[in-house]
C-alpha cells in the first residue's frame, strides 16, 4: 500500500469502508423483512396468490440479496483492513 | 619569674601581632607554626599557657588539644584556643576536649591581654 | 438386473473416485502442494453438506406436499450467510484463536471448559442427529429400491439390508479418512476435497434433472409455469407461522448443525474465505433449489398417482428411459447422503472422543496410564468407534421409524433438536454475564421440552410415545399433551415445538445466568471470546512447576506425535532462551501447550491432562482468579495500579536523589560558609589587631608604624581580591556571566600575561615557544587571559624551587589548542591533586593572599570557554594543561 496519498483520501477510504461494513450488517436484516413479507400478501378473493408469482418474487430477492453481498464483500476486501470496529464489542 | 607563652599559629601577620601584644605586657612569647609536631614542640618548651589555632597545616587544633589533655604532665596547661571559626559547635567541641578558654577571631588585643594575663596568673 | 449391476458398480467406481481425490488431496497437503486446496473456492463448496440427501430428495417432495415451503430451509442459511458480518465472523475468529474442535468444544471452552457442559452438547448432538442420518441411508436405499423396481421382474426389494449395507459402507469410509489425522485443527484436506467434489455432482446432477425436465418433459419454461399454476400447489398455501418458523429454524440450524460447525469454523483455512462463502454459498443453494417446483410439478403430473414424491428426481428420468440421467441423478443422491454421514461422524465422533470416552478414560487411568500408554492411539480408535456408533445410531433410528417417514420430517426433528444450543452459544460469544449454570439449564430444558413434544413422537404413536400420552398429557395431565404445551392447541407441531423449546430454553438461560454467579475461568474465557475481536491471545491460567516439562513432552509426543511435539518444545525452548527440548513449564507455554493439545483431544481434557500433570495449579489459578477478581477488568486494573506504584516508586526515587542532592548541597553550603567565614576573619584579624596596635600603643618606632600600616593595608587588599574572587565564582557558577567572543592569537593573549606578571612579588622565569603560538583564537580572550594569569602567578607564589622556572608549550591536536604550563617545582601530591580545584584547596603551606579559589575561577571559566583544565601529572614539576577548541564559538549563555 503506497504511503503516497494525502491522508484526508486515506480517511475517506477508511470512512466508506465502515459504511459499507454497515451495509453488510443491513442486508440481511433487509434479506429478512422481504422473505417473510409474502406471509402478509393476499389475492383481493382471499386465495393465496399464484405460486408462480411467488418464485419470481422470491428467487428475485435472492438473486438480488446475492449479488448486493457479492459487491459489498468484494468492496470491503479490496480496501486494506481498518481497526477493528468497536461495536463488535458490545454485548 | 616571666610567664611563657607558646603560639601556635601559621597566620605570620597574626603572630606578628599576638608576639608583639603579649611580649609588650612583658611575657615570654614562643611561636609554632604547624600542626604535626605542635604537641612535641609543647612538651619540648614547658610553656605556662598555650595559645592553639584550629585551622593549622597538617593538624588541627582539635586533635592537638586532645593530646596535650591526654598526657599527664599537660592534663592541667592552660589552653587558649584562638580561632577564625566562630561557630558553636567549635566552641562546644573546644569545651568537650578541655580547653580553658576559648576566642573567636578577629579579637579585641585588650580581651586577649586580659584572658592571657587572667590564665598566666599563680 | 443389468441396470442394478451397473448401478452397483457405478457407485464402487465412484467411491473409488472419492478415495483418489482424498488421498491425493492428503497427499498433496502433505507435501505442501495445497494451495488451491485452501481457496474460498473449495470452501464454500464443502459448506454445501447443508444440502443432504434431504434437498436432493425431499426438498421435491416437500414441494410436490407444501408448495413453496421447502424453500425457508434455504432462506435461513442464505440470511445468515449474508449476514456473516454478525455471526459467523467471530465463531470463526474464536473457533480459530482458541482451537476450537467441535461446537460441544466451543461451548464448553466458553463456559470455563466445562466438561458436564460438553457432555450435555455432545448427547444432545448425536441424538439430535440420528434421524438426520437415517434420513440419508432411507434416501439411498430407497433410491436404489427405485431402481430395483424399474427392473423388469426384478426382486422385491429389501430396503433395510440395503441401508445396512451403505451405512456399513460410509462408516468405513469415514473412518478411513476422517481418523488419519488425530489432530482435529490438522483438517482433513482429503475429506473436504471430497466433499467438494460431491458438492459439484450433486448441483449438476440435480440442474441437469432440472434441465431435463424443463426442456425435455415439459414444454419449455412457458408451459412449466403452466403447468405449475394447473398443479395443486399453484396457489400460496403456506401459514404464516410455518413460513417464519422455518425460516428461523434452518437459519439457527445452520449455525448449530456439528457437521455446519466442523466445515465452516473447525475445517476453516481462513477467514477471508468466509467473505467470499458469504454470496457464493447463498448462490448454491439458490441454484440448487432452482428447479425443485418444476420438478415436483411435473412428477405430480406424469409419475402415477401414489409415486413417492420424495423420488421424483431419479423416478422420473427412470420413468423417461433416461438411464444414463437417472445414474448421474442417483449419484447426485449419493453424493448428497455420503457427504453429510461422513461429515456429521467426523464431528460427531470428534465430541464422543474428546468429551465423553476420554475424560473417561482419563479419570479411570490417572497419570500413570495416561504416561506409558499411547494416548494418540486411544484417541484414534475411540474416534472409530464413534464414527460406526453415530452411524449404526442412525440406521437403528431408520429402524425404528420405519422408514416411512417424508425426508423433511425427518430432518426439521433434527434441526429444531441442535438449534437448542443457539442460546448457549450466541449468548456466550456476545454477552459476557452468561454463565455455566445458565447454560446447562437452559440446555437442558429446551433438549427435554424437544424430546417430549417432537423427538419421541416423530417415530410416529404408540411406539416410543402412547397414544395416551399424546392424546392426554402426560401423567393426564392436560396441559403436558406433546402437541399442546400449556393449552396452546392448534399450532403446527413443529412451530409448536420449536417455539416452546427454544422459548423456555431462552428464558431458563437468561434467568439462571443472571442469578448464578460464574468461576474465575469462565469469566476470563467469557471475556475472550466475546471480546474475540479485541485481544486475540489467552490470559494467564497455568503456572508450573520445574521439572515437569519432560512429562509433558511425554504426553504431547503421545497425543502430537514424535516430531511435532519435539519440534513444538524446542521452539518454544527456543523462544525461551534455552537449548535442547525443555522448555521452562511457563505460564505461556502450558497455555500454549494445552491449546495445542486442545486441536486434538479438546478444550477440556487437554486442560484436565495438562494439569493431572503439572498438578495443582488448577486450585492455585482458581485461588489466584478469586482473589484477582474481576478477571479481564481486574488485570487492567491491576495494570494500572502496577503502573501507578511504579510511578509512584520512581517518584519516590527522584524525592530520595533530590533529597539526598539537597542534603549534599547543605553540607556543601555549612562547609562552604564555614570556610568563608574563615578567609573573611583572618584577613579581618590583622586588620583589627594591628590597626588597635597603632591607636592604642605608645612610643612606636616609626618602622613598626610603617611596617604595621602596610600589613593593614596588604591585609585589606586580601580581602578586597577574596571578595573579588568571591564575585567572580558566584556569577561563573550560576552561568550569569557574558563571554564576549574576540579574535586573537594565543601569542598577544600570553605576551600579556607575561608582562602583567613580571615585576610582581619574588622572580620567575618564563620559557616559552612563540612560533607554535601563533594560532588565532575566537573566544573571549580577557578571561582566557585571567586564567593564564593565575597559573603564572601560582607557579610564582608557590613553586618550591630555589630559581623557579615556568615553561608554556602550545601545541595544536586536532581542533584542539593545548597549552601546558609546567614549572620546576617538586609538583602536588597525588592523594591531592583531584581537590586542587575545589574551592578553597590549598597545597601545603599557605602563603598570604591566596584564598584557595583561583584554581576554581579557572575551571569555571574554561567550562564556559568549551575547554577544560587538568592537573597534568608525570611531569617533572607542577604541570596544568589549558585546552581550548580553535574556533568553537563560546558556549552561549
Amino acid at each position: 500500500m503506497s504511503r503516497k496519498p494525502s491522508s484526508l483520501f486515506v480517511e475517506r477510504e477508511v470512512y466508506r469502508k465502515r459504511r459499507m461494513i454497515d451495509a453488510a450488517r443491513v442486508l440481511p436484516i433487509l434479506g429478512a423483512a422481504l422473505f417473510l413479507l409474502p406471509v402478509l400478501w393476499r389475492s383481493p378473493e382471499g386465495l393465496g396468490l399464484p405460486t408462480t408469482h411467488l418464485m419470481g418474487y422470491l428467487f428475485g430477492i435472492w438473486l438480488l440479496l446475492t449479488v448486493g453481498a457479492a459487491a459489498l464483500s468484494s468492496y470491503i476486501a479490496s480496501i486494506p483492513e481498518p481497526d477493528e470496529d468497536p461495536p463488535e464489542a458490545r454485548g | 619569674m616571666t610567664k611563657k607563652v607558646l603560639l601556635i599559629e601559621d597566620e605570620p601577620n597574626i603572630i606578628e601581632a599576638v608576639s608583639f601584644i603579649l611580649s609588650r605586657a612583658g611575657l615570654d612569647v614562643k611561636t609554632h607554626s604547624n600542626g604535626h609536631d605542635a604537641v612535641e614542640a609543647v612538651r619540648a618548651r614547658d610553656p605556662d599557657l598555650v595559645i592553639l589555632d584550629i585551622m593549622l597545616p597538617g593538624r588541627n587544633g582539635f586533635d592537638i588539644l586532645q593530646d596535650i589533655r591526654a598526657d599527664a604532665d599537660l592534663a592541667d596547661l592552660p589552653v587558649l584556643m584562638l580561632t577564625a571559626r566562630g561557630q558553636e559547635k567549635d566552641r562546644e567541641l573546644a569545651k568537650r576536649f578541655g580547653v580553658s578558654r576559648f576566642m573567636t577571631k578577629p579579637f579585641s588585643n585588650a580581651e586577649v591581654l586580659e584572658a592571657v594575663r587572667d590564665m598566666v596568673a599563680p | 438386473m443389468a441396470t442394478l449391476n451397473l448401478l452397483v458398480l457405478v457407485c464402487l467406481l465412484y467411491v473409488a473416485l472419492l478415495f483418489a481425490v482424498a488421498f491425493g488431496a492428503d497427499r498433496a497437503a502433505l507435501h505442501g502442494r495445497s494451495r488451491w486446496l485452501r481457496s474460498s473456492l473449495i470452501y464454500t463448496l464443502s459448506l454445501s453438506i447443508y444440502c443432504t440427501a434431504w434437498t436432493f430428495y425431499g426438498a421435491v417432495g416437500f414441494a410436490a406436499r407444501s408448495g413453496l415451503e421447502y424453500l425457508t430451509i434455504y432462506l435461513g442459511p442464505t440470511l445468515v450467510m449474508i449476514g456473516w458480518w454478525y455471526t459467523l465472523r467471530k465463531m470463526v475468529r474464536i473457533g480459530r484463536s482458541q482451537r476450537i474442535t467441535s461446537i460441544a468444544d466451543l461451548i464448553s471452552s466458553r463456559y470455563g471448559k466445562s466438561t458436564l457442559l460438553a457432555v450435555l452438547v455432545t448427547v444432545i448432538a448425536v441424538i439430535g442427529t440420528m434421524p438426520y442420518v437415517a434420513l440419508q441411508l432411507q434416501s439411498v436405499a430407497l433410491s436404489f429400491d427405485a431402481f430395483a423396481e424399474a427392473e423388469p421382474g426384478g426382486r422385491a426389494p429389501n430396503t433395510e439390508a440395503t441401508a445396512l449395507w451403505v451405512a456399513l459402507g460410509l462408516a468405513i469410509f469415514t473412518v478411513l479418512f476422517g481418523t488419519r489425522n488425530l489432530n482435529a485443527n490438522e483438517r482433513h484436506h482429503g475429506v473436504v476435497m471430497a466433499i467438494a467434489l460431491e458438492a459439484v455432482v450433486k448441483l449438476f446432477a440435480l440442474l441437469a434433472v432440472g434441465v431435463f425436465v424443463v426442456w425435455g418433459l415439459s414444454g419449455g419454461v412457458g408451459d412449466t409455469l403452466a403447468r405449475i399454476d394447473a398443479s395443486n400447489i399453484a396457489r400460496w398455501e403456506v401459514s404464516g407461522s410455518r413460513w417464519v418458523g422455518l425460516t428461523m429454524l434452518s437459519a439457527m440450524a445452520f449455525l448449530c448443525l456439528p457437521r455446519m460447525f466442523q466445515v465452516m469454523v473447525v475445517e476453516n483455512e481462513d477467514e477471508r474465505h468466509l467473505r467470499t462463502a458469504s454470496w457464493a454459498f447463498p448462490t448454491y443453494i439458490m441454484l440448487i433449489s432452482l428447479f425443485v417446483v418444476p420438478i415436483a410439478v411435473v412428477g405430480l403430473d406424469i409419475l402415477p398417482a401414489g409415486s413417492n414424491p420424495d423420488l421424483f428426481v431419479l423416478t422420473l428420468p427412470l420413468h423417461a428411459g433416461q438411464d444414463g440421467l437417472a445414474i448421474l441423478s442417483f449419484l447426485g443422491g449419493f453424493s448428497s447422503a455420503t457427504s453429510m454421514v461422513i461429515v456429521a461422524a467426523i464431528a460427531l465422533s470428534t465430541m464422543l472422543s474428546n468429551h465423553i470416552v476420554m475424560p473417561i478414560w482419563l479419570r479411570m487411568s490417572g497419570k500413570h496410564a495416561m504416561m506409558s500408554g499411547d494416548v494418540r492411539e486411544v484417541a484414534l480408535l475411540a474416534r472409530r468407534f464413534s464414527i460406526v456408533f453415530v452411524v449404526l445410531l442412525g440406521y437403528a433410528y431408520f429402524r425404528l421409524s420405519g422408514g416411512g417417514a417424508a425426508l423433511a420430517a425427518m430432518g426439521l426433528v433434527s434441526f429444531a433438536g441442535v438449534a437448542q444450543f443457539l442460546p448457549a452459544m450466541m449468548g456466550g460469544i456476545f454477552w459476557r454475564g452468561a454463565t455455566r449454570a445458565g447454560a446447562l439449564a437452559g440446555l437442558l430444558v429446551g433438549a427435554m421440552i424437544w424430546f417430549y413434544t417432537m423427538f419421541l413422537p416423530s417415530f410416529g404413536a404408540s411406539l416410543l410415545m402412547p397414544q395416551a400420552v399424546l392424546d392426554h398429557g402426560l401423567f393426564g395431565q392436560d396441559w403436558l399433551r406433546p402437541y399442546a404445551l400449556f393449552w396452546t392447541n392448534g399450532m403446527d407441531p413443529v412451530v409448536h415445538a420449536v417455539m416452546w423449546s427454544l422459548t423456555l430454553n431462552i428464558l431458563t438461560f437468561v434467568t439462571v445466568s443472571i442469578f448464578s454467579f460464574p468461576s474465575p475461568l469462565e469469566r476470563l474465557q467469557g471475556a475472550q471470546f466475546v471480546n474475540v475481536f479485541r485481544h486475540t491471545s489467552t490470559t494467564g491460567t497455568w503456572s508450573g512447576g520445574l521439572g515437569q516439562s519432560e512429562d509433558l513432552l511425554t504426553l504431547a509426543q503421545r497425543i502430537m506425535g514424535a516430531v511435532p511435539a519435539q519440534q513444538f518444545f524446542a521452539a518454544a525452548a527456543q523462544r525461551q532462551g534455552l537449548e535442547g527440548y525443555l522448555p521452562e513449564p511457563s505460564t505461556d507455554f502450558l497455555q500454549e501447550l494445552e491449546r495445542e493439545l486442545s486441536g486434538s483431544v479438546g478444550g477440556a481434557t487437554a486442560h484436565a491432562m495438562v494439569s493431572q500433570i503439572v498438578g495443582g495449579a488448577t486450585v492455585s489459578v482458581e485461588d489466584l482468579m478469586a482473589v484477582a477478581d474481576e478477571t479481564a477488568q481486574i488485570m487492567e486494573y491491576s495494570n494500572q495500579l502496577e503502573a501507578k506504584s511504579q510511578e509512584l516508586q520512581r517518584a519516590a526515587r527522584q524525592l530520595r536523589e533530590a533529597n539526598d542532592k539537597l542534603t549534599q548541597m547543605s553540607v556543601q553550603k555549612d562547609s562552604f560558609l564555614s570556610q568563608i567565614s574563615h578567609e573573611l576573619r583572618t584577613p579581618m584579624t590583622s586588620l583589627r589587631s594591628f590597626s588597635e596596635i597603632l591607636r592604642d600603643s605608645d612610643n612606636l618606632t616609626s618602622e613598626e608604624t610603617r611596617r604595621y600600616a602596610s600589613i593593614i593595608h596588604d591585609e585589606a587588599l586580601r580581602l578586597t581580591r577574596l571578595l573579588d574572587d568571591l564575585l567572580d565564582l558566584s556569577v561563573l557558577e550560576n552561568g550569569q556571566v557574558v563571554m564576549n567572543e574576540q579574535v586573537g592569537t594565543l601569542q598577544t593573549v600570553l605576551d600579556r600575561c607575561t608582562a602583567m606578571a613580571v615585576g610582581e612579588g619574588r622572580k620567575l622565569e618564563i620559557i616559552r615557544n612563540r612560533e607554535a603560538e601563533d594560532i588565532v583564537l575566537h573566544t573571549d580572550l580577557d578571561r582566557l587571559a585571567q586564567v593564564f594569569i593565575n597559573l603564572i602567578s601560582n607557579a610564582r607564589k608557590y613553586s618550591d624551587a630555589e630559581a623557579p622556572v615556568l615553561t608554556i608549550r602550545s601545541a595544536l591536536d586536532r581542533d584542539r589548542v593545548l597549552i601546558d604550563f609546567t614549572d620546576n617545582g617538586s609538583g602536588i601530591p597525588t592523594e591531592e591533586q583531584s581537590v586542587i580545584f575545589e574551592k578553597f584547596a590549598r597545597v601545603g603551606q599557605n602563603e598570604a593572599g591566596g584564598a584557595g579559589l583561583g584554581l576554581a575561577i579557572c575551571r569555571e571559566i574554561m567550562q564556559r570557554l568549551g575547554g577544560s583544565i587538568t592537573y597534568l601529572p608525570g611531569q617533572s614539576g607542577t604541570a596544568f594543561r589549558v585546552t581550548l577548541p580553535v574556533s568553537t564559538r563560546v558556549a552561549a549563555q
